[in-house]
Parts: C-alpha cells; sequence; structure tokens
C-alpha cells in the first residue's frame, strides 16, 4: 500500500499541485536557469479570459468532443446491437473489431493522416470512383474539413470502446423480458426504445462520462493528424496548453489551459463518481 | 419460417455471419491499407490509379524501416515491460491492502484512482517537465518508465482489486488463523489466485506505455530516447520519408498490440469492460 500511496502522491498529487504553482506564476525558460518564476497571481488565467484564441480552442473541444462521442455511442450501440445475437465467428470478428482502439494512437493517425492526403489518398480515391465527388477534396488543408478529418478518426478509434462495453451490458438484460414483449407484439425499434435503452441507462451514462474525460483530452491524434492546424482549426484545448509550453515556452500560460481542461474533466467525474460511489457503498467488501 | 440448417446452424445466422465479415472489412480498412501501402514501391502511391493489393508484395520498406527503426523498437520493448513490471509491483500489494483492510479513507482512494485517470496527459506532462528538469529525470529512460506507470498504475489498481474482492476471504482469514502474515498470504495464496487479474493488467500498462507519444515527446528533449511511435512520427515530418516506409514502421508497432489481442482476447475484453464497469 505505501508504495502505491507515495507513487500516486509523487506522480499525481505533486504535479497536480506544482501545475496549479506554475499557473499562477510567469514560469519561462529562464525559470529553469535561474529558479526564479515570479508569482503574477491571477494574470494568466485573465490573459485566457482576453485571448480569442483560448475561446477558439474550448469552442473546438467542445465541437470535437460532442460529434466525436455521438458517432462513437451511436455506432458503437448499433454494432452492440448486430452482435447481440449469436453466429458463428462472433466473437471472432468482435476481438478483430478492438483492434483501432489497441494500437498506438501514433499509428492510427499516420495511417488515416494517408488515407485523407488530397492527391494520393484512398478516400478520395474511391469517393470519385464512387462518383460522390467530382473533384478531390483537400481534407487535411482546409479548415473545416480537417475539424470533420479529425472527428472521424476519433470516431473509428472509439468505437471499440462502446461496442464492448454496450455488448457486456446487453449480455446481462434479462432475455425472459424482450422474448415477452416480443410475443406482445413489440417491433424491434419499440423494444429498443422502450426497454433496451431505459434499461442500458446506467451504463450508457457510464460510457458517456468515460468518452467525454477521454476525448477533451485527446492529443496525439490531432497532434499527428494536423498538428492543431490548419491556421488553428482543429487546436483543442490540449494542443493550445502544449503548444504554450513546449513551442512558446510559456509553462505558465500552458498551465493555465491545462488546469481549465482538469476542472472540465473533474466535473464529468463528479457524475461518474456519484454513481460509482453509491455501487462501492452498497457493497458489502 | 422454414428452418433450413448449414453445419447444424440456420441460414440466417450465417447471413449474420457474412455481414459482419463486410462490417469488420469496412471497420478495419485502415488497417488493410497500411499493411498494403507498406508492400508498395514508392512509385505505386503516386500514381493515378491506385493499388488494391500488394502484387507483388515487396518487403524492400521493411528492411529498410528495419535498419533504421530497430533501435526504437528495442527502446519501446525495453521502456514497455519495465514500465508493466513497475505497474504491477505497485498495484498488487495496494490492490490487496485496499480489499484486506476496510478504512473509511481507502474508499476515498479508489475513488481519486478513477479521477486520477481522468486527468488529461498534456497536464501531467506540463507540470512533470519542470519537476523532471530539476530532478535531472529528462531523457532518462527512468524519468519516461515513471511517467508511462503513472497511466498504468491507478487502471492495474482497479483491475486488481475488482478481482481480489470476487476471491473468497476466507481463504485470507484461514492463512492469517494459521499464523501467516499479510505479506505471506498475500504472497502464497492471493497472487497465484490473481493470475488472471495480473494478465489482464500487466497487459494494459504494456500497452500504455507501447503507446506513448506525449511523454517521449516531452521528457526527451535531446532526441536520445526514441520510442517507435517518436520514431513514426520524425518519419512523417522528414520530407526524404516515402510513406511506404512509415506505413512499414506503423505495421512494425502495431505488432505487439495485435499479437496480445490475438493471444489474449479474453483478457483484453476484461480489461476493456472491467475498466469502466465494477467487476
Amino acid at each position: 500500500m505505501a508504495p502505491a500511496v507515495i507513487f500516486m502522491v509523487v506522480l499525481f498529487a505533486y504535479p497536480l499541485f506544482y501545475n496549479i504553482w506554475m499557473s499562477v506564476t510567469d514560469f519561462r525558460v529562464a525559470t529553469f536557469l535561474t529558479g526564479v518564476a515570479p508569482f503574477v497571481g491571477l494574470e494568466n488565467y485573465i490573459d485566457l479570459l482576453r485571448n480569442r484564441t483560448f475561446y477558439g480552442a474550448l469552442g473546438l473541444t467542445a465541437v470535437f468532443t460532442a460529434l466525436s462521442i455521438a458517432g462513437q455511442m451511436t455506432i458503437g450501440m448499433l454494432l452492440a446491437l448486430f452482435f447481440w445475437r449469436s453466429f458463428p465467428l462472433n466473437s471472432t470478428m468482435r476481438a478483430l473489431l478492438l483492434a483501432p482502439w489497441l494500437l498506438p494512437l501514433v499509428v492510427s493517425s499516420s495511417v488515416w493522416q494517408w488515407m485523407f492526403a488530397q492527391d494520393y489518398g484512398v478516400i478520395n480515391y474511391l469517393l470519385l470512383k464512387l462518383g460522390l465527388i467530382d473533384h478531390k477534396i483537400p481534407w487535411l488543408v482546409d479548415p473545416t474539413n480537417a475539424l470533420v478529418a479529425v472527428i472521424l478518426t476519433n470516431i473509428w478509434i472509439g468505437i471499440p470502446f462502446s461496442l464492448a462495453v454496450f455488448h457486456s451490458g446487453l449480455q446481462a438484460l434479462p432475455r425472459e423480458l424482450l422474448e415477452a414483449a416480443e410475443l406482445d407484439g413489440a417491433g424491434p425499434v419499440q423494444r429498443f426504445f422502450r426497454i433496451i435503452l431505459p434499461l442500458l441507462r446506467p451504463l450508457t451514462a457510464i460510457v458517456f462520462v468515460l468518452s467525454v474525460t477521454y476525448t477533451v483530452k485527446v492529443f496525439d491524434l490531432i497532434y499527428v493528424l494536423t498538428g492543431g492546424g490548419p491556421a488553428d482549426a482543429t487546436q483543442t484545448l490540449a494542443i493550445f496548453s502544449f503548444k504554450l509550453s513546449f513551442k512558446l515556452f510559456d509553462f505558465g500560460h500552458g498551465a493555465a489551459v491545462g488546469n481549465v481542461l482538469v476542472v472540465i474533466s473533474l466535473v464529468f467525474a463528479f457524475f461518474y463518481i456519484r454513481s460509482f460511489r453509491r455501487q462501492l457503498e452498497s457493497d458489502p467488501t | 419460417m422454414s428452418r433450413r440448417l448449414l453445419f447444424g446452424t440456420p441460414l440466417r445466422d450465417w447471413t449474420r455471419t457474412v455481414i459482419g465479415c463486410v462490417i469488420v472489412a469496412i471497420i478495419l480498412f485502415p488497417l488493410y491499407w497500411m499493411t498494403n501501402v507498406s508492400l508498395q514501391p514508392r512509385a505505386a502511391l503516386l500514381a493515378t490509379e491506385l493499388r488494391f493489393l500488394p502484387i507483388p508484395p515487396l518487403t524492400e520498406n521493411y528492411v529498410r524501416v528495419f535498419g533504421e527503426q530497430a533501435g526504437s523498437i528495442g527502446t519501446s520493448l525495453f521502456i514497455a515491460t519495465t514500465t508493466a513490471i513497475v505497474c504491477l509491483l505497485i498495484a498488487a500489494p495496494a490492490a490487496y491492502a485496499l480489499v484486506v483492510f476496510r478504512l473509511r479513507w481507502l474508499t476515498l482512494f479508489v475513488l481519486l484512482l478513477l479521477i486520477v485517470q481522468m486527468i488529461p496527459h498534456v497536464v501531467v506532462a506540463n507540470a512533470l517537465y519542470a519537476i523532471y528538469a530539476r530532478a535531472g529525470l529528462l531523457n532518462t529512460h527512468l524519468g519516461l518508465i515513471l511517467a508511462d506507470a503513472s497511466m498504468g498504475v491507478p487502471f492495474a489498481i482497479l483491475i486488481l482489486r475488482a478481482f481480489i474482492v470476487s476471491l473468497p476471504r476466507s481463504l485470507i482469514e484461514a492463512a492469517l488463523v494459521d499464523g501467516a502474515t499479510h505479506w505471506g498470504a498475500f504472497t502464497r495464496i492471493i497472487l497465484p489466485l490473481s493470475r488472471n487479474g495480473l494478465i489482464t493488467s500487466g497487459l494494459f500498462c504494456f500497452l500504455f506505455a507501447w503507446s506513448d507519444f506525449l511523454f517521449a515527446l516531452t521528457m526527451g528533449t535531446q532526441g536520445k530516447i526514441v520510442p517507435i511511435t517518436l520514431g513514426i512520427y520524425k518519419y512523417i515530418g522528414n520530407e526524404n520519408t516515402s510513406w511506404n516506409s512509415i506505413m512499414a514502421a506503423a505495421v512494425l508497432a502495431s505488432i505487439p498490440p495485435i499479437v496480445l489481442l490475438l493471444a489474449g482476447q479474453r483478457y483484453i475484453t476484461a480489461g476493456l469492460v472491467g475498466g469502466a464497469v465494477k467487476e
């Protein structure tokens, strides 16, 4: 126990508090040489509130997170329903579908980057062949398209998680109830919205919260795919914080943006913990 | 409805298998494309008509990439394996303690573990960079392993705790009555029984560290320690490297996760679902 507590304190508690301290100082490269970081109070945060780039990043984080999660959860649920019934090769297929989630994000991002390439990418090639577009789309070069590309890639990565969790949830549903509903003449759509969805509500809430906290912090994917560009079009808070700290070496402002991100995560974590705590306290062990 | 069977399975189920294959093919297409491109010559990439089959397959890209990235792959293997070991060494006793000692603040500790997993890595990297700069841990294997372990330890404790909770408590109590110490009960009884939990959490800690990019990017300011993820990123930024080589490197970086997925599917699913939902 003791090693774990020490580890957590050193690698989480200390960095978190250190980050808060950094965010109220003018922490720059010189700080590493002189050890001096002048205390500036809430100035870094006030600067953010006056900074249009910050609001842009905040809005982009919201759009990126909302659309990613809507896509992941919808597709994940549809696939879970499809794989609910047992059929030959069912579990093998579900295992294969976990792959996107397990690969290093740098790998997935590099593959998608090449697939999105304007001139030689397979996505434009297929869309042209299918007659869906009449000219090659500048996926990663145009601001709006780049955001779409980043979201599509993130949906792809997140599908396995929703699929696996929803699938395990469906397995636990009482079969008799659904069979009774079927006998009573409830169609598949009705059964889904009237029985399955309400029963899966707690699980859906958990998937939602975990996906939010996971998505707001996505870094590797965007950094490799677009680097936050073009023209900051895909610069979420995580990318913005990184750039302030590690490109501009303005660690104070970087820490401030990071802490905004922490607060956002904690707000969502709170809802998760509330449901988890109920579970934990009703648990005799 | 007539029940026609094929190999003892209704025909309707086989239809689902076919649809399932199509779904899998669409979703895994990027992985196919990665492999396809990695086996083609550079000239084929810039042709107007793309080749969907790498025939004849070209191994040249792999030879080149292996020559250039063997060191990175070695670094990644070393760091990921060590991280997994460090995580288990810290997490297993902690999980045991969480189950055995029922103290109020331990419940709080479990909640903290859950919250901690939600903290953005960018934030941790920001502070760790400053802390490491003073502690002299930048550009060291130890520094990177500790940073990577910070992602794995909370997850491993939660998974192992769920496993140990599911074991009969009487086992531990009997051992303690027989005069065993907690350490004895833990190493001789609980650890052997928690094999599946250890595999699941070890596997995930390995994968977390194998996939890490951000910590390697920020903590390795001198470019001395380059795991494969960072190696791929540098490839992308290098104008002289063709996408065939980048894709070949990506395939090499995908091998450990894919092998672990195929060999330990049930552990992966257990970890994936168990990390989200208790038990």
